[in-house]
């Protein structure tokens, strides 16, 4: 188990930057999750760390060992950095017990580590198979696996579950989160799925453009995002133009309750689950007609046509919301203080 | 330097023509003969690659995607004509022909044409039907669903994955046919080969230098123009992980008969007739007195070169396949390329290029099969190249990134993963070379060590002096021998494995 740090990185492919000066701190023993939108240098980044590129400026630290700096390129293989590769890239020649052996000596083939990790990864019994006669999952167990065996200080996943369908992926993500924590090891996982971010890992970079623009928990990154962008990338938010003062804000939806804001023209977060929606636009609610409803089984998320200009969306979970439906007019009413983004 | 190796015979060409040019002056270089020579080598080229450009894709195709009966057979009988040297089809067909019409002359453009054809086509219809094997069924059910016909989805999918593989094939039939000599030579078609060889022969070594540099100029051309038309940096390896399934085989329906009718054509044409011409000559050639011995003793001289051959053209074709494979760009190309030039000489510019040099570079090796086998791979170098880079594309780098992360050293990682990945194509790779050396005539008959009688060497005398029935046991033989390296060629293409069901 160790640390990561990625210190003002930069790694350019003849014109295109592909990183621009990147700062990650992942403390030992923690699973980080870098999520950004396709193309903005989080792959690059994992590819840095590992070695498999050459940093064009910054420096890498793996615990207390520096492995990437001005004049200094560790190779691959000397970083005891793992990676679990997107499509797993299994070697095909060899079996199950095999890949997960690879990386390691002789003693430690013996040990019995190759049925523990698989045991870890729940492919116990597993070893004699070939990766052609596995699922795309338990092919992503046994790189999982694979990766985990010599027990490397920091393991690295490049959007380990994009190709797997829905429902086995979250279990997977389940099954790989427990098997890094048991193993105790520091992990850095890349994907552009917030879901996927928010859900494993226990501390998030949003990355854009080459630049890590915020890191933090989940819930601070979903909470309190640094910027519109942010707040838009990492989930659903309405984006309405708004006036502070005086601790509220003026929006379509009315006056809210707003957490600091310097006063003035400002860009306003709201979050589908902060909408509340009433059957009859009375009272103070704001009017609005219903124009999508995508509905989920556990919830439902309504598009809303505001009366005073502006699109909202909302999240309704009780059966009486449910029978809403578009085109259906409803009153709105917005639940705790709201973000404010100056302008 | 492993292609500094292949290069010495060019060196060698480049300095006699400066030499002479010299002292001759170069107008004086250019005779009438040279564009009449170039136009009809280019000629039979073409021709030779598009005949075998159909039949090799038409065969494969036929072979791995249809449902057509008795198509592991075929498979395996599209790939012997490989194990019939050019030569010996060649006075086969003549012999063949003069037996149903003695006054009708098997000779000519046509006649050449059609014996290379049928000689090389496997050249295009190995790498055809293994890309056929191995490529992803989805792409072509993704095409299907959007609503082409299986026709266009054959053309604009199946044939755009088998372009690298064909076009690889179609580039060594087009340069096997600029340096063949031996069926030219028997069909009477005047190329530069077969000029270059009479000059030589004669001891006029000034024309027979001019041609060769003019030869290897067309060959550069050829070279040019196959960069041109290939898509750069366009890797054609499955996207996505997971298991490959085996193609749904196409309902011929109808056309079975006319394609089975083909294939068979195709088999008797390239094997049916030769088989037939040296069973009529064998039974006369066993029992004349002494033979046996003879035939041992050449037999034994003919494996031992062509291994040697092998083994040396594979050591230097490794790191350059891998290089080509692995690290695209500008360097490797012109690697990949300058490994090809030799290929296209004739053996016996390379033959006797290495004379010379062998008589005042290193003395030692002269009169040793060490030299012969140099030749060889300076020959075949492109055909170990073109096999260990395909084989190389097996062993995706992010397979080797991934053992490195595990701690595991460049070298352990080639050892461990790349080796394991590739030995299936290296084993295509020399099965290919040593197949090839078996059948190699005008460079084996230069640099032999005197005394040394191969097959080739033995079969290509007696049949100078018109014995066809003392040729025919070292034509069987060579048949035979070479039959060997082409079944697991076949059997490595995954034609035999996965053709059936």
């Amino acid at each position: 188990m160790a640390s990561l740090t990625v210190h003002g990185v930069v790694k350019s492919y003849g014109s295109v930057t592909a990183l621009s000066g990147v700062d990650l701190t992942v403390p030992a023993g923690v699973l980080a999750a870098v999520l950004g939108p396709s193309g903005c240098g989080k792959t690059t980044l994992l590819r840095c760390v590992a070695g498999f590129e050459r940093l064009d400026a910054g420096e890498v630290t793996v615990g207390d060992r520096r492995v990437a700096g001005p004049g200094l390129h560790t190779p691959p293989e000397r970083r005891r950095v793992a990676i679990v590769p997107q499509e797993g890239a299994l070697f095909p020649h060899l079996s199950v017990a095999g890949n997960v052996a690879y990386g390691l000596g002789r003693a430690a083939r013996r040990s019995g580590r190759v049925d523990e990790v698989l045991a870890l990864v729940g492919l116990a019994g597993y070893g004699e198979r070939m990766p052609h006669q596995l699922s795309g999952g338990q092919q992503q167990r046994v790189a999982v696996a694979r990766a985990l065996a010599p027990r490397p200080p920091l393991v690295l996943l490049d959007e380990p579950f994009s190709a797997l369908d829905a429902g086995l992926r979250a279990e997977l993500r389940r099954d790989v989160r427990e098997a890094l924590r048991a193993d105790g090891a520091t992990a850095v996982l890349v994907t552009h799925d917030q879901g996927e971010a928010l859900s494993m890992a226990d501390q998030v970079a949003v990355m854009r453009d080459g630049r890590i623009v915020q890191a933090g928990p989940p819930a601070q990154v979903y909470g309190q995002p640094a910027d519109a962008w942010v707040a838009d990338f990492v989930g659903e938010a309405a984006l309405l133009p708004g006036t502070v003062h005086n601790g509220v804000v003026a929006t379509p939806l009315g006056e809210l309750a707003t957490t600091g804001g310097a006063p003035g023209a400002a860009t306003v977060l709201v979050r589908p689950e902060q909408v509340e929606v009433l059957p009859e636009p009375t009272g103070a609610a704001v009017a609005a007609v219903i124009t999508r409803k995508d509905f989920f089984g556990h919830d439902a998320l309504l598009a809303l046509q505001l009366d005073g200009g502006g699109e909202v969306s909302a999240r309704v979970f009780d059966a009486a919301a449910h029978q809403l439906a578009a085109g259906q007019r409803v009153g709105l009413r917005v639940r705790g203080p709201v973000l404010t983004f100056p302008n | 330097m492993a292609v500094g190796i292949a290069q010495l015979p060019l060196v060698y060409l480049a300095v006699r023509t400066i030499e002479t040019a010299r002292q001759r002056g170069i107008a004086d270089l250019f005779t009438d003969r040279v564009p009449a020579l170039a136009a009809r080598s280019l000629a039979l080229a073409a021709v030779v690659t598009a005949g075998c450009v159909v039949l090799g894709v038409g065969s494969a195709f036929l072979v791995t995607r249809t449902d057509l009966p008795g198509r592991r057979v075929f498979g395996v009988l599209a790939a012997l004509p490989l194990a019939v040297p050019s030569y010996v089809a060649a006075y086969a067909w003549v012999a063949a022909v003069h037996l149903v019409d003695p006054l009708f002359g098997f000779e000519g453009f046509w006649a050449a044409a059609l014996v290379l054809t049928l000689c090389s086509y496997p050249y295009v219809y190995l790498p055809a039907a293994a890309v056929l094997v191995g490529a992803d069924p989805a792409a072509e059910e993704v095409s299907r669903s959007l609503g082409r016909g299986s026709w266009r989805t054959f053309t604009g999918v199946t044939l755009r994955q088998l372009r690298p593989a064909v076009a690889a094939g179609g580039l060594l039939v087009a340069l096997y046919v600029l340096s063949d000599f031996g069926a030219v030579a028997i069909l009477r078609t005047d190329t530069f080969t077969r000029a270059v060889f009479s000059y030589f022969n004669f001891g006029l070594s000034r024309p027979a230098l001019v041609l060769a540099t003019v030869l290897v100029a067309l060959t550069l051309l050829l070279l040019a123009g196959e960069t041109a038309t290939r898509r750069r940096g366009a890797r054609y390896a499955r996207v996505g992980g997971g298991t490959g399934r085996p193609a749904s085989r196409l309902r011929l329906g109808a056309a079975r008969g006319p394609a089975l009718a083909a294939l068979a054509a195709v088999s008797a044409l390239a094997l049916g007739v030769p088989a037939v011409s040296l069973i009529r000559w064998f039974g006369e050639g066993v029992s004349r007195p002494g033979s046996l011995s003879e035939v041992s003793s050449a037999t034994a001289n003919s494996v031992g070169i062509s291994l040697a051959g092998a083994a040396l053209t594979l050591l230097l074709a490794l790191p350059i396949g891998l290089l080509v494979a692995r690290v695209p760009g500008p360097v490797s190309t012109v690697l990949d390329r300058l490994s090809y030039l030799p290929h296209a000489l004739p053996g016996v510019v390379i033959g006797l290029s290495l004379v010379f040099f062998g008589i005042n570079a290193v003395p030692r090796l002269y009169q040793t099969g060490w030299l012969l086998a140099l030749a060889y791979a300076v020959l075949f170098l492109p055909l170990a190249v073109g096999a260990v880079a395909a084989a190389a594309a097996q062993a995706p780098p992010e397979l080797e990134q991934v053992a490195r992360s595990l701690g595991r050293r460049p070298i352990a990682v080639f050892r461990t993963v790349t080796l394991p990945l590739i030995s299936p194509g290296i084993g295509a790779a020399a099965a290919l070379v040593f197949l090839t050396c078996m059948k190699e005539l005008p460079a084996t008959l230069l640099l032999r060590p005197t005394g040394m009688e191969t097959l080739a060497t033995r079969l290509w005398r007696h049949t100078t002096v018109v014995e066809y029935a003392a040729a025919a046991p070292y034509a069987a033989l060579l048949v035979a021998i070479a039959a060997v390296p082409t079944w697991l060629l076949v059997s490595r293409a995954g034609v035999l494995s996965k053709g059936g069901d």
